[in-house]
């Protein structure tokens, strides 16, 4: 095996303890700082798996940004005792199953697959390539995508503003019923 | 340098989904949910990388920046969902009636 090998299952053994760690706290802000271990990790492979500049994206817009998000949001929340019943055996159950079978079929599916067998061979494409690449081949899909983000903001700003939801004390029974929620 | 076979990677990304699907399906938290849609998005992501380094091809590389754009976009709109919920209702509970 090589270094990169040896690289690889270290990183991916991080992201997957992170992440099983995270998905199973109590405590959401312990949650989301697992995450953000995890989101490294997944940065770290991207780097080792030849895109540095998407490693960087990773670490600037989930690492940085989304969890950033997360953690406003649930220190802007107050919830305390929530989750504190056991979680019933009929809700999660059926998902244990299913996540089996489907682990159970995407192994079979990988050994069966003759070609992904062989080692990848290292490399890298530089940011230069990348953007060049991306800017003459999907022009249109990063319109688009710009577009999804100008949406996404005139919708924060609808649902979230003042009108959205109860305006100004969440506790006190305000009943007005908003035209907005669609 | 030789790394490891595509199957690991998709072993990996799996698993990383697999995860994601769990939390969203059984954790009773909008924002638990959330955070397991995020881990699902992710492991699609590392799914592309590799295949971008197997086929040695950019386009993986470039359905990654769109995932990342689409993740920013869902989970700005599901956060003000949820506050907009717990405003109405008071709580982050999924089986809240409004």
């Amino acid at each position: 095996m090589t270094v990169h090998g040896i690289i690889f299952y270290l990183i991916s053994a991080l992201i997957l303890v992170a992440t099983g760690l995270a998905v199973t706290r109590k405590n959401m802000v312990h949650a989301v700082v697992y995450l953000v271990f995890s989101f490294f990790g997944s940065a770290l492979l991207f780097y080792l798996l030849g895109a540095p500049l998407l490693a960087a994206l990773e670490v600037i817009v989930y690492a940085g940004a989304i969890m950033i998000l997360f953690l406003f949001i649930i220190m802007m929340l107050k919830m305390e005792g929530l989750e504190n019943r056991v979680l019933p055996l009929g809700q999660w159950l059926p998902a244990a199953g299913l996540g089996a079978v489907y682990l159970a079929v995407i192994v079979l599916m990988t050994r069966a697959d003759r070609g992904g067998q062989e080692p990848l061979e290292a490399m890298m494409a530089l940011p230069r390539e990348f953007g060049k690449y991306t800017f003459t081949h999907h022009w249109l899909s990063i319109e688009i995508a710009s577009l999804l983000l100008l949406i996404a903001l005139f919708g924060v700003v609808h649902l979230g503003g003042v009108g959205g939801g109860r305006p100004v004390e969440p506790e006190t029974g305000a009943k007005e019923e908003e035209a907005g929620a669609g | 340098m030789m790394i490891v076979p595509y199957s690991h990677i998709l072993l990996l990304s799996s698993i990383l989904f697999l995860m994601g699907m769990f939390c969203t399906v059984a954790r009773r938290n909008l924002i638990m949910m959330l955070l397991g849609l995020e881990i699902m998005l992710n492991a699609a992501a590392i799914a592309f990388v590799g295949a971008a380094l197997r086929w040695q091809h950019l386009d993986g590389q470039a359905i990654v920046l769109f995932i990342l754009a689409v993740a920013a976009a869902e989970v700005s709109i599901g956060l003000v969902l949820i506050v907009f919920v717990y405003r109405k209702t008071g709580s982050v509970d999924p089986e809240i009636r409004l």
